[in-house]
C-alpha cells in the first residue's frame, strides 16, 4: 500500500502572552496513512487529536499555526504550500471531514439537500438538475430513508443520527481519497453510533477510500481500525497494529487507558484509575509528558524526554521502558 | 431473605410536558415517563439504563420535584413527597441529592469550591456557623481533594475535581439517597474510573442508596445492584445486574449489549444493530414502542396492536409478549 497522507513533524503552536514561548499543544506528530486504510487516532480531551486533524486541512484557528519544520504531504504534494484553488481541490474534495456535532456543523436555515448540493457543486459546476441528482443519490448512499423527501428537511427536522449522515453525505460530495471523522459518533447514542460505524466502513470498502478516525474510545476502535496511534499530550505516545495494541500495548499509558475502560465481560472488582488527570500544555515537564501519572516511571523518565523507540516495522513507543534492557 | 423496607418506592409515575405554543409552532405534549414503578432500599444501586429520550432523566428530576409529575407515587421513607407541602418538601430534599452529568454547568462559576459545599449546610441551618467550615474540611477529604481547593473557581478544577465537588457538596446535607445522573459520562476515560471508584467509597461508608442513572450499560454495571432498562418512558426489562447482562430476555436489551463496543479485537461480540430509530415522544404508538425496530422472530400483529405489559419471566420483570418463549 502506498501512503496516502503522510505527516512528519507537525508541530502546533499557539501565542502565550508577552515573555513567554508559544504552546504547543501539538508536538512533531508523525504518520501516515496508506490508501484504503482505517487509521485510528486515539486520546482524550487535550491530547491534540481534533488540532492533528484540522491541521491537516489547515483550518488552525489564528493566531495558532503550523510550524515550520511540519511537512504535511498530500501523495507527495505538500499541502502547507498550496494557496487558492490548490488548497480549495484538497479541502473537501481530496480529504472530507466529518465532526462531531451535526447541529452546529449544518446550517439551520437551509434545507440538508441544499447543503448537500452545494457542496456537489463546489468543485464541480453542474446543471442544477444534475447537482440535486447526485445529492439525493449521496443521501441514498449514506443509508438515509426515503432520500428524495429528505432531501427538502431541515436539519432540525432530523434525528441525531440522520443528520450525522446528512453530514457524511457533505463530506462524501468531492469523492475524497480520505475521509477524517473526528469523534463522528461521541453525540449518538450507542444503537445509533453502531449504525454510522457499519456505515464507514461500508463507504470505505466500496469506494477505495482511507479514514482517519478520531476518537476518545478505544472500544469502538476495535474491529474497526488497521492501525492505532495513541495521543496523550500533544504527541503521540504509541503506533501498532490494532490486533497488536489491544493484545499487548507496549506504553504505559495505553496499558492503564485499557484497565481503565469499565467492561462488560471482566469480573466486577474495584476500577483501575490512573491517578491525576490530563496535564494542560503549561504543566507540561522536560521529562515524559506521562511520567508523573505513570506506575511504572523509571528515574530518568522526570528530566529526559523518550525519543520514538522502533519495536517492529511500523510500530513504535515513545517510553523509556521499551529500550532493551531497560528493565 | 426479608427484604428491608425500601427507601424510595416508584409507582406508576407519569412525567408529561407541552412544547410548542405561540411562535413555536403547534402544542404538543411531549409523553416523557408512562408509568414508571420501582424500589431502591437502603444503601442499594438501582442503575437506570437507558438511551436519549428513553426519559430515565426525567425519572431522577421527577422523583426530587425538579419537574412535576402528571400522575403516579413517589414515596421515600413512606411519605409520598408528590403531594409534600413547600415546607416539609424542604427538609425531605435535604435526604435526597442529585449529582448532574455536567458539574461545569451545575456549578456557580463565581463562587469557590468550598462556598459552594457549604452552601446546603447553611440553607438546611445544619451546623452554627462556626462549624462549618470544619465539615467543608472534612467533605473535602471523603471526596479525594486536598484543602487548599477550597479555594478554587470553577473554571481552575479539571473536569474530574469539578465532580468531586458535585459530590460534596449533594453530601454535605447528608442525603440517604443520591440520584447521579450520567455522573462520569462527561469525564475523559482516566478519570471516569476514579470518580465510580469515589462512590462505591462513599456508598460503603455511608450506607448510601443510589439511582444511578445512564447510557453506558459497562459503567452502570460497575455500581448496580440491579438494572432497569428504559425505553421510550417506560421500564422494558428490571431484573438484577447479572441477569440483565449475562441473561437479556427484551430485544431492545439484547441491542443495547451488542451495541456496547468491545475493546478488545479478538472477542467482537455478534452484533445486532438496530435500523431505524425510536417513536417520536409526541405521538407514541399503540402497540409496543420498540416493534418499529424490533427483531424479534415472533414478532406479529399484536406487537404493533397491544401494549406489552411487565410480567415476571423467571428472576426477571419484561415488558415482551414474546420474550422467553
Amino acid at each position: 500500500m502506498s501512503d496516502l497522507l503522510e505527516l512528519r513533524n507537525l508541530t502546533v503552536e499557539f501565542p502565550v502572552g508577552r515573555g513567554r514561548g508559544p504552546a504547543l499543544p501539538v508536538v512533531d506528530v508523525s504518520l501516515s496513512v496508506a490508501r484504503g486504510e482505517t487509521l485510528a487516532l486515539v486520546g482524550e480531551s487535550g491530547s491534540g487529536k481534533s488540532l492533528t486533524a484540522l491541521a491537516i486541512l489547515r483550518l488552525i484557528p489564528p493566531p495558532g499555526r503550523i510550524h515550520e519544520r511540519t511537512r504535511i504531504l498530500l501523495e507527495g504534494i505538500d499541502v502547507l504550500s498550496l494557496e487558492g484553488e490548490a488548497l480549495r481541490a484538497v479541502r473537501g474534495r481530496r480529504i472530507g471531514i466529518v465532526f462531531q456535532d451535526a447541529m452546529t456543523s449544518l446550517n439551520p436555515v437551509l434545507t440538508v439537500g441544499e447543503q448537500i448540493r452545494e457542496a456537489v457543486t463546489a468543485h464541480r459546476s453542474m446543471p442544477r438538475a444534475e447537482s440535486r441528482e447526485r445529492a439525493v443519490a449521496l443521501l441514498a448512499e449514506t443509508g438515509v430513508p426515503d432520500p428524495a423527501v429528505r432531501y427538502g428537511s431541515y436539519p432540525h427536522e432530523l434525528s441525531g443520527g440522520l443528520r450525522q449522515r446528512v453530514l457524511i453525505a457533505i463530506a462524501l460530495a468531492g469523492e475524497p481519497d480520505l475521509l477524517i471523522a473526528d469523534e463522528p459518533t461521541t453525540a449518538l447514542d450507542v444503537t445509533v453510533q453502531a449504525q454510522i460505524l457499519e456505515l464507514l466502513d461500508r463507504l470505505r470498502i466500496a469506494r477505495g477510500m482511507a479514514v482517519l478516525l478520531i476518537t476518545h474510545d478505544l472500544g469502538i476502535v476495535a474491529g474497526r481500525a488497521d492501525r492505532v496511534a495513541v495521543m496523550y499530550a500533544g504527541q503521540i505516545v504509541e503506533e501498532a497494529a490494532t490486533a497488536r495494541l489491544f493484545r499487548s500495548p507496549a506504553h504505559p499509558y495505553t496499558r492503564a487507558l485499557f484497565r481503565a475502560i469499565p467492561r462488560l465481560d471482566a469480573a466486577v472488582e474495584r476500577m483501575q484509575a490512573i491517578s491525576g488527570s490530563v496535564p494542560l500544555p503549561h504543566e507540561w515537564t522536560s521529562g515524559c509528558r506521562f511520567q508523573p501519572r505513570c506506575p511504572e516511571a523509571l528515574a530518568r523518565c522526570a528530566t529526559e524526554a523518550p525519543p520514538p523507540i522502533p519495536l517492529a516495522p511500523g510500530e513504535w513507543t515513545r517510553c523509556w521502558l521499551a529500550e532493551k534492557g531497560a528493565r | 431473605m426479608t427484604a428491608p423496607r425500601p427507601l424510595l418506592e416508584v409507582r406508576d409515575l407519569v412525567t408529561r410536558y407541552e412544547t410548542g405554543g405561540m411562535l413555536r409552532g403547534p402544542r404538543r405534549v411531549v409523553h416523557a415517563v408512562n408509568g414508571v414503578s420501582f424500589d431502591i432500599a437502603p444503601g442499594e444501586t438501582l442503575g437506570l439504563v437507558g438511551e436519549s429520550g428513553s426519559g430515565k432523566s426525567t425519572v431522577g428530576r421527577t422523583i426530587l420535584r425538579l419537574t412535576p409529575a402528571s400522575a403516579g407515587s413517589v414515596r421515600f421513607d413512606g411519605v409520598n413527597v408528590l403531594t409534600l407541602p413547600a415546607g416539609p418538601l424542604r427538609a425531605m430534599r435535604r435526604r435526597m441529592q442529585i449529582v448532574f452529568q455536567d458539574p461545569y454547568s451545575s456549578l456557580n462559576p463565581r463562587m469557590r469550591a468550598g462556598v459552594a459545599v457549604a452552601e446546603g449546610l447553611e440553607i438546611h441551618r445544619l451546623l452554627p456557623a462556626r462549624e462549618i467550615p470544619g465539615r467543608v474540611a472534612r467533605l473535602f477529604e471523603e471526596v479525594g481533594l486536598d484543602a487548599s481547593y477550597r479555594a478554587k473557581f470553577p473554571h481552575q478544577l479539571s473536569g474530574g475535581q469539578r465532580q468531586r465537588i458535585g459530590i460534596a457538596r449533594a453530601l454535605a446535607v447528608d442525603p440517604a439517597l443520591l440520584v447521579c445522573d450520567e455522573p462520569v459520562s462527561a469525564l475523559d476515560v482516566s478519570v471516569q474510573a476514579q470518580v465510580l471508584n469515589l462512590l462505591a467509597d462513599l456508598q460503603q461508608r455511608r450506607g448510601l442508596a443510589f439511582l444511578f442513572i445512564a447510557h453506558d450499560l459497562a459503567v452502570v454495571r460497575q455500581l448496580a445492584h440491579r438494572v432497569a432498562v428504559m425505553y421510550f418512558g417506560r421500564i422494558v426489562e428490571l431484573a438484577s445486574t447479572e441477569d440483565v447482562l449475562l441473561r437479556p430476555l427484551h430485544p431492545y436489551t439484547q441491542a443495547l449489549l451488542s451495541a456496547v463496543p468491545e475493546p478488545d479485537p479478538g472477542r467482537q461480540r455478534a452484533r445486532i444493530v438496530l435500523a431505524g430509530e425510536p417513536p417520536k415522544p409526541t405521538a407514541p404508538p399503540p402497540g409496543c414502542p420498540f416493534a418499529s425496530r424490533c427483531f424479534h422472530p415472533r414478532k406479529d400483529a399484536r406487537c404493533i396492536t397491544e401494549l406489552p405489559v411487565l410480567r415476571p419471566i423467571g428472576p426477571a420483570v419484561v415488558a415482551c409478549h414474546h420474550a422467553g418463549l
